[in-house]
């Protein structure tokens, strides 16, 4: 018997039999569908559905799922073993995603098919419990019968990895994004009509250029265009000055740099704004300060491009500090060293080697930001002012009284050609051009001090910056005590009371605190999601760096995509592909936990490519000749030694789901608010006493939970880990 | 000796077998081989030439792109590396660095669901059939250069495989040694009766180790034969100048006696009776080994003349570069008490045996 073929058919046969097979409204866990299972329609398994005479079109699925028994006795080289999975796998699949899509809640989902059969008169809900896993033996069916045909060396986990991870792309980040993309097509009727999308994609509203001319805004596209080049451009030029005074200032003193790496990491992306507005708003300290000492009015300045601007930069320097760090360290010393024995003077070394050899690295850091800010959504909601870019005009679009979904979905579009673009650009054009990781061999260089005209403006800059981001999260600690900013600065305890009051009761500890509610929600989804993207993240991450496989190039752009889609797009993408069957997920948490998986995704696989490829391959082939399997493999040998990447992914997918505020607040419910969003809620209404006070609190939380771990895996390297080092050496 | 590791030697046969990468670099070009049960073979040739694929081929690593593979009477051409019976000592030793000496070598065992008492005898033994009792707690960190080679060498042989490989098994040893392991690794082989194939590029060490030597080039097989066989009866100007050094010159042979099959080769004044290995008479190559070329400061009747450009000592023998009419040769003494200088004119002659013609 095949083990692997028996498996995915108990799996498959519990999920038809046994479990609920449409969505559970309460979930699963509340056992709620206890009462009435298995008999109500609403509940039951496909199996007593059927033998009740309802959903009859469900009929042919528990056929085509049985259909390997056929083959359970024979080996994988038996000639009927593939085909029997490859049918299976393949009908099983379209089969069940066919139904799904025609019969929705009234019925045939399309006119034409209600021509065509007639009125259904019965309905269906989205898939459940029961329905995924049927399919997901069909998929497991599937790729079994791909592997016994040899593909991958034959390798059933493997290839079973990669449908894996396929399937959950497909149905997470291109089903949505096309879904998107065709509902742009639609009028607000429903009606297919191009010449609508056209007016809708070159409207006036989005590519005007009237701010040229005369003194009204300019369209969205330019508006976000212009902000994410000047962030772009800025983040670089501060990164490299950064990365610059690190590295090769010769100053001591410089790794005190490094931790701030870790600042935009743990903090919301719009809690620099509210600093900002805390400084330079209308009542704001600088303003207030500026316009007693003036005697003018103080003014709404801020609120615009320079606001968003300034918090752009303060939240994004620290990332094109990270890119560029690594690209200064890579220069090899001894080609300056070289320079300077060839007569060049420490400028003349700069600019003609040193500088030219980190260009990929800079272009790279460049289309970060630019990537970055133009995602951006944070920010802009809380400074933007008149100043409307693409990320939150989506947001109004949908949210607004417009409610306007074609709208939205066009601007999505229009954001998605940029970053994509930029996305693009980047793998192509700089994925080969890297000057930095020529050898893998040590360097005896001592990296070259900067000629003073660039280090003494460097030092400048960087004591600014340094001052302005201490003075920002000053701020933000000191706004959380203050009564109400601008009016009355007396300290008070009051918003950390009305946000985390508790009491004990007879029955223990109450939270009584308006923000205990979605606090623990965000604990509870970011520490759902984290391990789930740290295992997809490493899967993957070993399928690109441990296999070889066909279409490898594809399936890589495709798992590192959702970097590329700004959370807002993937906010707008899912509420529009899940609120109807066959996948209704709206107003879950599991639609929170897949959009942090999806959107984190490739923080996981990084790490995962990172730590592996310090791995000896010869270490799986070591394994695979001593007759491990690579499932085995990979869980004895790649797993145990990669714990620390492991970590890593975890604490990074568990901090930014905590973070994220641009996709969450499409998604968020009232019964699932996630305290991101409950502060912008905050911040809308004015309260910015609270939000302050439950920002600090989160930032809090996360600079413990990253310095926790970041201290035990510390511990960890030290030990058993070193030991990975001479054997790379060899 | 423990007797508890036992071999299950078999043979090892390539039909025809090529590796193609990626539809257009031909890493291995149709090359057929195969090594008995029982013997050491080694694939030598320089970098690139397609041995370590051969090696990865037989392991189920790579898998071939056209051919057959047969390990004993097995058709494993389709098996991948889990598979197959067949253990390999990686370069960099592979040793699972999170894994002491004792998991590591007893891992394939554990794989294979072993019983616990069985799967500890069998690791003692290996552990102590290289000279490695007692290490079992130790992590690979924790051991030198040669300790760690060695413990890949039980983490393969416990299996009992019926093909071991090494892979450039020395080359991460310091010169010393390099010497000592060899010839630990030989000794293994030939008191357990294992069939090993052996990678390196070190021709040296594998005139020392191999039953057998299979020369590559260009991922075909240059020559396949013993190591005395190579040395001294090069197919062609390639092997004469890969295994040892060698002088390659261009030669006419005069005529050829079909009855002794010898040529006669004349260089100047010198006249060569040497075998003719089936070349006909015309244009050919001879090789002379660097030590086959004598230098004296007298005059023989048939010595050519030539002077000294380069003359180098090395410790244990002299190395001289000098000038004939027909071409620059290097040549080796072992007389480094008179030595000769830089401009010195000398007269020159080969050695009767040694001289060998190739093929134009």
């Amino acid at each position: 018997m095949n083990r692997t073929v028996v498996l995915w058919l108990a799996v498959g046969l519990f999920g038809f039999c046994v479990l609920p097979w449409y969505v559970l409204e309460d979930g699963l866990w509340s056992f709620e569908w206890l009462d009435g299972y298995p008999f109500d329609t609403d509940y039951a398994p496909g199996l007593f559905l059927l033998l009740q005479g309802e959903k009859l079109w469900l009929a042919p699925i528990p056929l085509v799922l049985v259909f390997p028994l056929l083959i359970i006795g024979a080996t994988k080289r038996h000639a009927m073993f593939s085909r029997v999975l490859l049918i299976t796998g393949t009908v099983g699949l379209l089969y069940l995603l066919t139904q799904g899509f025609s019969i929705g809640i009234r019925g045939w989902n399309s006119e034409l098919l209600n021509l065509f059969f007639g009125e259904l008169g019965d309905r269906q809900f989205g898939f459940g419990y029961g329905a995924m896993l049927v399919g997901t033996a069909f998929l497991f069916f599937l790729t079994t019968g791909i592997a016994a045909r040899g593909i991958v060396n034959g390798d059933v986990f493997v290839v079973g990895a990669i449908g894996f991870v396929i399937a959950l792309v497909t149905l997470f980040i291109l089903y949505p994004v096309l879904n998107m993309l065709s509902s742009a097509l639609q009028t607000n009727e429903g009606v297919y009509s191009i010449r609508v999308f056209f007016s809708k994609f070159f409207s006036d509203k989005i590519w005007g250029l009237h701010c040229l001319t005369e003194n009204r805004s300019c369209g969205v596209a330019w508006n976000s265009l212009a902000l994410a080049l000047c962030v772009a451009a800025l983040t670089t030029l501060l990164g490299l000055v950064f990365a610059l005074v690190a590295t090769r200032s010769g100053l001591r003193q410089a790794h005190f740099l490094r931790p701030l790496t870790v600042l935009p990491i743990i903090t919301p992306p719009f809690v620099i704004g509210l600093a900002i507005i805390l400084l330079f708003g209308l009542s704001g300290a600088v303003t207030t300060f500026v316009a007693d000492l003036t005697g003018t009015n103080p003014t709404r300045w801020v609120y615009g491009l320079p606001g968003v601007l300034i918090a752009q930069l303060l939240s994004f320097t620290p990332i094109a500090f990270l890119v560029l760090i690594g690209v200064v360290e890579g220069v090899s010393p001894s080609m300056e060293e070289a320079s300077q024995t060839l007569r060049a003077s420490r400028w003349e070394t700069f600019r003609t080697v040193s500088l030219p050899l980190m260009r990929p690295g800079l272009a790279n850091a460049f289309l970060l930001g630019f990537i970055e800010s133009m995602a951006d959504f944070g920010n802009p909601l809380v400074l933007g002012g008149n100043y409307d870019v693409l990320s939150t005009e989506i947001f109004f679009a949908i949210v607004g009284a417009q409610n306007d979904q074609g709208k939205a979905a066009v601007l999505a579009i229009v954001l998605l050609i940029f970053t994509l673009t930029a996305f693009y650009a980047q793998r192509r054009w700089l994925g080969k051009k890297s000057y930095t990781t020529q050898t893998g061999k040590g360097d005896s260089g001592i990296p070259a001090t900067l000629p003073r005209r660039i280090l003494y403006p460097s030092y400048i800059l960087v004591a600014l910056w340094g001052t302005f981001t201490l003075v920002v999260y000053g701020m933000i600690v000191y706004g959380g005590f203050v009564e109400v900013w601008g009016l009355n600065h007396s300290l008070t305890f009051k918003h950390y009371i009305t946000a985390f009051n508790f009491n004990y009761g007879e029955n223990g500890i109450h939270f009584i605190g308006s923000a205990w509610d979605s606090f623990w929600t965000t604990l509870r989804i970011a520490a759902t999601a984290a391990p789930l993207t740290a295992a997809i993240g490493l899967v993957t991450a070993y399928l690109l760096v441990r296999q070889n496989f066909g279409g490898k190039n594809a399936f890589e752009f495709g798992t590192m995509l959702s970097f590329a889609i700004p959370g807002t797009v993937i906010g707008v993408a899912y509420i529009l592909a899940f609120n109807v069957p066959p996948i209704e997920l709206t107003g879950t948490g599991v639609i929170l936990v897949l959009s942090f998986i999806f959107r984190n995704m490739p923080v996981g696989i990084r790490a995962g490519i990172a730590s592996m490829s310090q791995l000896d391959k010869s270490l799986d082939e070591a394994s695979l000749t001593l007759g491990a399997n690579t499932w085995r493999t990979f869980r004895s040998i790649i797993l145990p030694l990669m714990k620390p990447a492991i970590v890593a992914a975890l604490v990074f997918s568990f901090v930014r789901a905590m973070t994220a505020i641009s996709a969450v607040i499409f998604l968020v419910s009232a019964e699932h608010n996630m305290a991101t969003s409950y502060i912008i809620g905050r911040v809308e209404n004015n309260d910015y006493g609270i939000a302050i006070a439950y920002s600090t609190v989160l930032i809090v939380v996360m600079l413990t939970v990253v310095t926790l771990t970041q201290l035990l895996v510390g511990k960890s390297k030290t030990g058993r880990r070193s030991t990975a080092t001479p054997i790379q050496a060899a | 000796m423990n007797v508890s590791i036992k071999s299950k030697a078999a043979s090892v046969e390539f039909q025809q077998v090529s590796k193609i990468y990626g539809g257009q670099v031909t890493a291995v070009d149709n090359v057929s081989l195969n090594v008995n049960a029982g013997e050491l073979v080694t694939l030598l040739g320089p970098s690139g030439c397609g041995k370590t694929t051969t090696l990865r081929m037989i392991a189920g690593l790579e898998m071939v792109s056209s051919g057959s593979v047969f390990i004993g009477d097995k058709d494993v051409t389709l098996l991948p590396a889990t598979d197959r019976d067949v253990s390999m000592v990686f370069q960099s030793y592979a040793l699972f660095p999170h894994m002491n000496v004792f998991e590591n070598v007893s891992y394939g065992l554990r794989v294979s669901k072993l019983p616990k008492d069985e799967l500890t005898e069998k690791t003692n033994s290996g552990l102590a059939l290289v000279g490695l009792t007692g290490y079992g707690d130790r992590l690979p960190s924790e051991l030198s250069g040669g300790q760690q080679q060695r413990v890949a060498v039980a983490r393969a042989l416990v299996l009992e495989p019926q093909v071991l490989l090494f892979d450039e098994p020395l080359s991460n040893l310091d010169a010393k040694l390099r010497r000592q392991v060899r010839e630990e690794i030989r000794e293994i082989q030939t008191n357990l009766g294992l069939t090993v194939v052996y990678v390196t590029h070190d021709q040296e060490e594998a005139l020392a180790v191999s039953d057998r030597i299979i020369v590559m080039r260009n991922a075909t097989i240059a020559q396949d034969g013993s190591p005395r066989d190579l040395y001294e009866q090069p197919a062609d100007s390639f092997v004469a100048d890969f295994i040892g050094e060698a002088n390659i010159m261009d030669v006419i042979i005069n005529n050829v006696d079909s009855q002794s099959n010898t040529a006669e080769v004349h260089i100047g004044d010198m006249q060569l009776q040497l075998p003719s290995r089936g070349i006909p008479a015309g244009t050919a190559k001879l090789a002379v080994r660097p030590n086959r070329i004598k230098l004296s400061t007298h005059k023989s009747t048939s010595d050519l003349t030539a002077t000294v450009r380069k003359s180098t000592y090395v410790g244990n023998h002299m190395e001289y570069i000098v000038s004939t009419e027909y071409g620059e040769w290097f040549a080796t003494t072992d007389n480094v008490d008179q030595i000769h200088n830089v401009g010195d004119n000398v007269y020159v002659h080969f050695s009767e045996r040694g001289p060998v013609l190739l093929p134009d």
